[in-house]
């Protein structure tokens, strides 16, 4: 051990400084004791008291630095480490301990917002919406998992106070222009959306973006504003609020079947409300009849073709058209006569809806996960039956891990079962891109189709896949590059969710293909 | 609704970090919040939370009208005397302590070191081990300086021979005591207890004080709370600093004590003795916010602190309307230690002067005093939060201190325990930290908490409904315990 006092004539420190040094060389590989003190008597008996010596202190005064170490090997070494950070000044910079504000009252202090987005664990959330909304702040709230009681008592104040309560459970909006949790980039322009379903929305929104229009809003309401309980409060203010803005022409609503007597009631809102509007109700019976500003729907291709229709005062597209692929059907090689069933695996659960929905109209019998019919559910949605439509964001999935739209893990193994099935014919899947969205869905999955691919050619079978991907060029992931991915993997790629299971029927020998 | 339509979208994310990517993305201007569950994810006390809430309206006025009654409290230092003349019951064998009840047993060092301290003396016993027999005899009484309307740093002991400063709030005819500061170094409410620390002490009761209060006559009382506006604009927060209010006293006290009638030579010592000691304030800060939380305390149903204060051993809350302890063991304090320490030393957090945390000065206000950041280790950016986050918990604010460096940002006043345990972000306290052995001294600084369950207890106690009459006026009322040497409530 050795030991050293150095004295800095005439140095000033401020004794914080020299704490601060003092604290890090002490963690210094061999260091005994580093004391680095002003020489005040007193700060010298201290000193003294540490072992130092009267000799080796004797020159120290008190306007001098003194740095007293010891040290298990070389006490120079550690004295001139000590110099060296003096003069460099280092010692000033403290760890930061990083204080973000912990309270929406607390955010507001440091940001005039005007929207609270709400993902916390749903038995939290409600409490964070209500302090949200009592300081005047419209809500989306992305957590599900909230009771109906909590719904229908925020939905209530936001109504009071003229705010939107979009959710619970709302993955998807569009605002000024903003793209919030799930949502696509999409032009700007002149339709506004109201919306009980988060998939059914960014459908409509990209397919108005693909045929060159654009929208102005898209408000999400959740899964359950539509029910009796919450009696559509948002859905009816979003249809209040779209028609005041300036911006909107027409108005698009898109939901699952509503309660009827909910349905009574929005519906004579429409009556009330001086823009044409288009109803989109996914997986229902028809409801409702055409007239000159009103238009029934069931597809979510359909809706935005109606609504551009309407902007453009009847002389928009009467149908999307169809590109070419059903050559590709012709292209589909020999499949063994095992082969029967359409394994739809989605992400979106309107998507799903939708196409379970037009399946129904052509296939018999469908099963689903997402089926309100009993006969059509499927006992385990781990395991498909017939024609199945398996909505993989359903809760038996997505219990304590990622949504399939985030993480797609749980599909590829899906895929690989599926394929593995000699019954199965035709894989329908679906890409949604866009904020929230994984990074490269395509990406990630088509190395798993391909082998998907491969395993059924071994067994003698033919798999074909039919994709569609919900994105536009200005998302992050870019369309084009999707959807050529897939392409390159023999996949056979739609333009509309409508078209992939309409694609995915012809596969199997029913329904039409393009013809709308 | 329309005012969100066409406006910049401005976005507090609360939850999932995953949706800022796209914030960013979309130059959406963003808070993503520091959330925690509230109530820590417990379930049971967060359905305490949501019950209370039936009871908002109630509370909301009970926490104003608290916060009415200390912004109004005055704080004049009036006089400097002994505490067996001017503290009710302080005239027996009888030591006043920091922080919570607590048993001799389970008192810390310092504690135990200022208590043999005092009483050597007080002349009750005349060694340092006859004073150790005494204390644990069960002969000498001991009770928290709180129940006497006095606060006392660190260690906090009062015995009746000491002086003590006596602020009177006119308002609300209070008044709250706290001894003179003794300096730095070897002293008694660090647990040291030498003879040159007793002879400090007895030149305090024999010189000091006498010219002090012969001061304080001639100038008809100095204005306390006055002095820690300024020295808020000062770079004070008026709890580890106090060289601005320091100075700011002395200045006014100089001329009434050269007037006074005393030899000069005794003048200038005790001139010098408030000079040469940058702590000197904060024994007078510590009263001033003891009365103004004094006069706030006793509203029903109100859910404000009114006291935080430490012994060493356990950390103890009061709320305004309730005049239980509620309290939990108290913590480490993170912080800078002086050379030849280690954490091993450190004594539990302790003392009285987290009042002034109560009162929206110390931890709260060190946004305001840059100076004192890096002693208790860390970034002025920092303190800034520190002091912003701070009104996160606090029902109110106190527009009579303001911090310059935050835009003159009110301070926070009013901890409601309601807010602390929603947030889960417990009230900040900058401190010293005392050598857990007696008479050692401080042997550093730094920031500390305190532990969530005291502020649970009393939650507790204001939705059980069962404590509203926990209120007791009287001092010395079996309402609120007093621990013998045994640890033995009486």
């Amino acid at each position: 051990m050795n030991s050293l006092v150095k004295v800095l004539s005439n140095e000033y420190f401020d004794s914080v400084t020299l704490m601060s040094l003092t604290a890090k060389l002490r963690r210094v590989g061999g260091a005994e004791e580093v004391v680095v003190l002003m020489g005040t008597p007193m700060n010298l008996q201290l000193m003294r008291g540490l072992g130092f010596t009267e000799d080796e202190l004797r020159l120290a005064t008190s306007s001098d630095c003194v740095i007293g170490v010891r040290s298990k090997d070389d006490a120079g070494a550690l004295a001139e480490e000590v110099l060296r950070q003096l003069k460099e000044g280092k010692v000033q910079k403290a760890e930061g301990r990083n204080v973000a504000p912990a309270t929406i009252v607390g955010a507001c202090q440091d940001l005039a917002a005007n929207l609270v987005i709400i993902s916390t664990p749903g038995e939290y959330a409600a409490r964070e919406a209500r302090l949200a909304l009592e300081q005047g702040l419209h809500v989306m709230m992305f957590s599900d998992n909230v009771s109906l009681e909590d719904e229908v008592r925020l939905k209530q104040m936001a109504q009071a106070k003229g705010l939107l309560m979009m959710g619970p459970d709302c993955g998807t909006a569009i605002i000024n222009g903003k793209g919030l949790c799930f949502a696509n980039r999409v032009r700007q322009g002149s339709i506004g959306l109201v919306a009980a379903s988060g998939t059914g929305l960014q459908e409509v929104a990209v397919q108005i973006h693909r045929l060159g229009h654009g929208i102005s809003q898209g408000i999400g309401v959740g899964g359950r504003d539509l029910s009796l309980a919450v009696g559509g409060m948002m859905m009816k203010q979003g249809i209040k609020a779209l028609a005041k803005d300036p911006d909107t022409e027409v108005i698009v609503l898109i939901s699952k079947p509503p309660a009827e007597e909910v349905q009574r009631e929005i519906f004579a809102l429409l009556d009330t409300v001086p823009k044409p509007c288009v109803i989109c109700f996914i997986d229902g019976a028809p409801v409702g009849v055409d007239g000159p500003h009103r238009r029934v729907v069931h597809s979510l291709e359909g809706a935005a073709l109606a609504a551009i229709d309407l902007v453009d005062g009847g002389r928009g597209p009467s149908a999307a058209a169809w590109r070419g692929e059903s050559d590709a059907v012709n292209q589909i090689g020999l499949t063994a006569p095992t082969q029967k069933y359409i394994r739809a695996l989605y992400c979106g659960g309107t998507l799903c809806a939708e196409a379970l929905g037009y399946a129904r109209t052509v296939l018999n019998p469908t099963f689903s996960n997402v089926a309100k019919r009993q006969e059509e559910r499927l006992s385990d949605p781990r395991e498909s039956r017939g024609h199945s439509f398996v909505d993989l964001g359903d809760d038996v999935f997505t219990r304590g891990r990622p949504h399939p739209m985030i993480d797609p893990e749980l599909r590829l193994k899906r895929i690989m079962e599926e394929a593995a099935d000699p019954e199965t014919l035709v894989l329908l899947l679906d890409f949604v891109l866009g904020y929230g969205a994984h990074e490269d869905p395509v990406g990630i999955s088509v190395g798993t189709i391909e082998a998907a691919q491969v395993l059924a050619q071994r067994a003698g079978r033919c798999l074909a896949v039919v994709a569609y991907v919900c994105g536009t060029e200005l998302d992050k992931q870019g369309l084009e590059s999707q959807v050529e991915l897939l392409r390159r993997a023999g996949v056979l790629v739609a333009t509309s969710n409508l078209q992939a299971i309409k694609l995915a029927c012809a596969i199997v020998g029913e329904g039409e293909l393009a013809r709308d | 609704m329309t005012d969100l339509f066409g406006k910049e979208l401005r976005v507090i994310n609360v939850g999932a970090s995953s949706f800022n990517e796209d914030y960013r993305r979309q130059n959406i201007p963003f808070i993503h919040l520091d959330w925690r569950p509230p109530a820590g994810g417990d379930a049971e006390v967060l359905g305490m939370l949501e019950h209370l809430e039936a009871r908002r309206p109630e509370i909301t006025r009970a926490n104003d009208e608290v916060l009415r009654r200390v912004k109004s409290a005055q704080g004049k230092l009036v006089g400097v005397k002994l505490a067996r003349e001017v503290l009710p019951g302080m005239d027996g064998r009888i030591i006043l302590h920091a922080g919570p009840p607590i048993a001799w047993a389970n008192m810390a060092g310092p504690m135990r070191g200022a208590i043999i301290g005092a009483l050597m003396y007080e002349g009750w016993a005349t060694t340092p081990e006859l004073a150790l027999a005494l204390a644990a005899s069960g002969e000498i009484c001991f009770a928290p300086c709180h129940e006497y309307g006095a606060v006392g740093p660190m260690a906090g002991v009062i015995s009746p021979s000491m002086p003590v400063h006596v602020l009177l709030d006119e308002v609300h005819e209070k008044r709250a005591y706290c001894t003179v500061n003794e300096g730095l170094g070897k002293v008694l409410r660090y647990g040291a207890h030498s003879e040159a620390v007793l002879q400090r002490l007895r030149w305090i009761e024999s010189d000091f004080a006498p010219i002090l209060d012969a001061a304080l006559a001639l100038a008809g009382g100095i204005d306390v709370k006055g002095i820690i506006s300024q020295a808020l604009h000062m770079g004070d927060e008026c709890h580890n600093r106090n060289k601005a209010a320091t100075g700011l006293f002395l200045r006014e006290i100089m001329p009434h004590v050269l007037r006074t009638n005393f030899p000069l030579e005794q003048k200038i010592a005790a001139l010098e003795f408030i000079k040469g000691n940058d702590h000197y304030f904060l024994n007078l800060s510590m009263p001033y916010c003891k009365l103004a939380l004094a006069a706030g305390h006793g509203v029903e149903q109100a859910t404000v602190c009114t006291v935080m204060a430490r012994n060493g051993y356990e950390f103890g809350i009061k709320i305004s309307s309730s005049d239980r302890w509620f309290t939990g063991k108290a913590n480490k304090i993170e912080g800078l230690l002086f050379p030849g320490f280690t954490m091993e030393d450190a004594a539990p957090d302790i003392g009285d002067s987290a009042i002034t945390e109560t009162m929206g000065l110390g931890g709260f206000a060190m946004g305001g005093a840059p100076a004192i950041v890096q002693f208790v280790g860390g970034r002025v950016e920092d303190a800034f939060r520190y002091s912003r986050q701070m009104h996160e918990i606090c029902h109110g604010e106190n527009q009579a201190f303001t911090l310059p460096t935050l835009d003159f940002m009110p301070t926070a006043l009013g901890i409601d325990i309601r807010k602390v345990i929603a947030t889960g972000i417990l009230p900040i306290i900058n401190t010293g930290m005392a050598h857990k052995e007696p008479g050692v001294g401080q042997v550093g600084a730094g920031l500390v908490r305190p532990p969530m369950s005291c502020f649970k207890a009393a939650l507790e106690a204001v939705a059980s409904q069962a404590e509203v009459d926990l209120l007791c006026h009287a001092p010395g009322c079996s309402r609120f315990p007093v621990h013998d040497a045994e640890g033995a409530t009486r």
